[in-house]
């Protein structure tokens, strides 16, 4: 088992999920409650990750951070060190081939909302930032979750990506499935065995706790 | 010396197209009835600043909540207006005491649960404030929605057929519990519905709507009396 790349795991879904619940909370609201021009290129861009293929996406996102691109040009005047083949750069790229994972659900659940509940809350005197935290978000909480639990499990198993962004370097980018890979291409069948039962075991895990909780805000809410 | 009661001017060729201008006393009930399509939940709407006509003003007490000449649009939720939905939109993970206690929160916290109870004994719902909306019935989510109404102190109370989703005899009883909120408050208040019948019982003029214009205002009896007004609506009703 190698346990470095375990923990660089969590560390990589913990960093993702961390980052992108906010940012993708935000996107999904506005996404879910306003209509503009050019919507549904935006819901299409979110969407594009699950479609492409992971090479692919891996490829443009090495292309964006490499030392020749204005974004690694000034990751490096800044940090000193190339964003690409870093754990840094892994936490952007895993923020990006995420988006859909976390921005469907929270859309989703925030446009099943009734219109006439978010109006009666304003005419209850809630300003929009009290109508969020006191109606919305308690109500849209399943989608949340949803949103939450898939994002980490999906970091935690994401390859493609993964590979052609940050390398394998122990320590710093090889997480728990190209681990894997690399037990695979050795011949040691046992060690690739252990920890992709840890990852199955892990990621099932992850999504009956959230949908366990999901039930129980159900129950709660009547 | 502001004018006291409610004023409402709106006009606007689309996409709602509208052209509505009437007043509401203190103590007062207007009610709104045409055809379906008529513009009646759009005007509640407007006067609660859930939408905005391209021209016109919603004043109350001599306060301006809308005046598209002055650009002045107060948001909903810093207009004081009691509004009852025509699916009761109550906040359906809190209790009947907390859905109105949410219409509370400029009072102090300590007192917010007396007076949500209080408001909840108003309606008759004693003994029923932990329940959840999905826990009641028609009647009695209606009630908690008008008791959530009453607790922002309006100064104007909007009702949007409140009575469409409940049976024949609940009905009677809001009706009454309508009559009886109407001796105690010194508010305008418009009452939205298709029911001819049950308008001309509790309003005391009439304004009658169709396709977004105010065809004719005045008492229910002299409306009423007149052929044309009688067919619009009561062919309606027949629909």
């Amino acid at each position: 088992m190698d346990w470095e790349a375990f923990k660089l795991s969590l560390l990589l879904a913990a960093c993702t999920a961390g980052l992108l619940m906010p940012l993708g909370l935000i996107l999904a609201r506005w996404l879910a409650f306003h209509t503009f021009p050019g919507r549904g290129v935006i819901e299409a861009l979110v969407m594009a990750p699950l479609v492409l293929p992971p090479t692919v996406l891996g490829f443009y996102l090495l292309t964006a951070m490499g030392g020749n691109s204005s974004l690694g040009k000034l990751w490096i005047a800044i940090f000193g060190h190339p964003l690409a083949f870093s754990f840094e750069g892994l936490v952007v790229a895993s923020l990006i081939f995420n988006l859909p994972f976390a921005v469907q659900p929270m859309q989703r659940a925030f446009e099943a909302l009734p219109p006439d509940v978010r109006e009666a809350a304003w005419v209850c005197g809630l300003s929009p930032w009290r109508t969020f935290w006191r109606i919305e978000a308690p109500l849209a909480w399943p989608g949340l979750l949803s949103a939450l639990a898939l994002t980490f499990t999906h970091t935690m198993g994401e390859f493609g990506v993964v590979l052609m962004v940050g390398g394998s370097i122990p320590g710093e980018t090889r997480t728990l499935a190209l681990a894997i890979y690399d037990r695979v291409q050795a011949f040691d069948m046992q060690g690739a065995q252990l920890m992709s039962a840890t990852l199955l075991v892990f990621s099932i895990g992850a999504i009956l706790i959230a949908n366990g909780l999901t039930a129980r805000v159900g129950r709660r809410h009547g | 010396m502001a004018e006291p009661g409610l004023s409402v001017s709106l006009r606007q060729s689309g996409p709602i197209p509208l052209d509505v201008a009437f007043t509401c006393a203190p103590g007062e009930v207007l009610g709104l009835v045409g055809p379906s399509g008529a513009g009646k939940t759009t005007v509640l709407r407007a006067i609660a600043g859930l939408y905005r006509t391209r021209t016109g003003h919603v004043r109350v007490d001599g306060t301006d909540w809308f005046d598209s000449e002055t650009e002045v649009f107060q948001p909903p939720h810093r207009r004081r207006v009691g509004l009852v939905f025509q699916e009761h939109a109550l906040f359906p993970h809190l209790s009947a005491i907390a859905n109105v206690a949410v219409a509370l929160n400029d009072h102090p916290r300590a007192e917010r649960r007396s007076r949500a109870m209080a408001l909840l004994s108003r309606v008759h719902l004693d003994g029923l404030e932990s329940r959840k909306p999905a826990e009641l019935s028609g009647g009695q989510r209606q009630r908690v929605a008008i008791a959530r109404a009453l607790a922002r102190d309006p100064q104007v109370l909007l009702l949007d057929e409140p009575f469409s989703a409940v049976d024949r005899r609940t009905r009677v009883h809001l009706q009454a519990e309508i009559v009886a909120l109407r001796k105690d408050l010194a508010i305008p208040m418009l009452l939205v519905t298709h029911d001819v019948d049950e308008v001309a019982r509790l309003a005391d003029r009439l304004c009658i709507m169709d396709q977004g214009r105010v065809c004719l205002i005045g008492r229910p009896d002299e409306v009423l009396a007149q052929p044309a007004i009688r067919a619009l609506l009561l062919g309606d009703e027949a629909a």
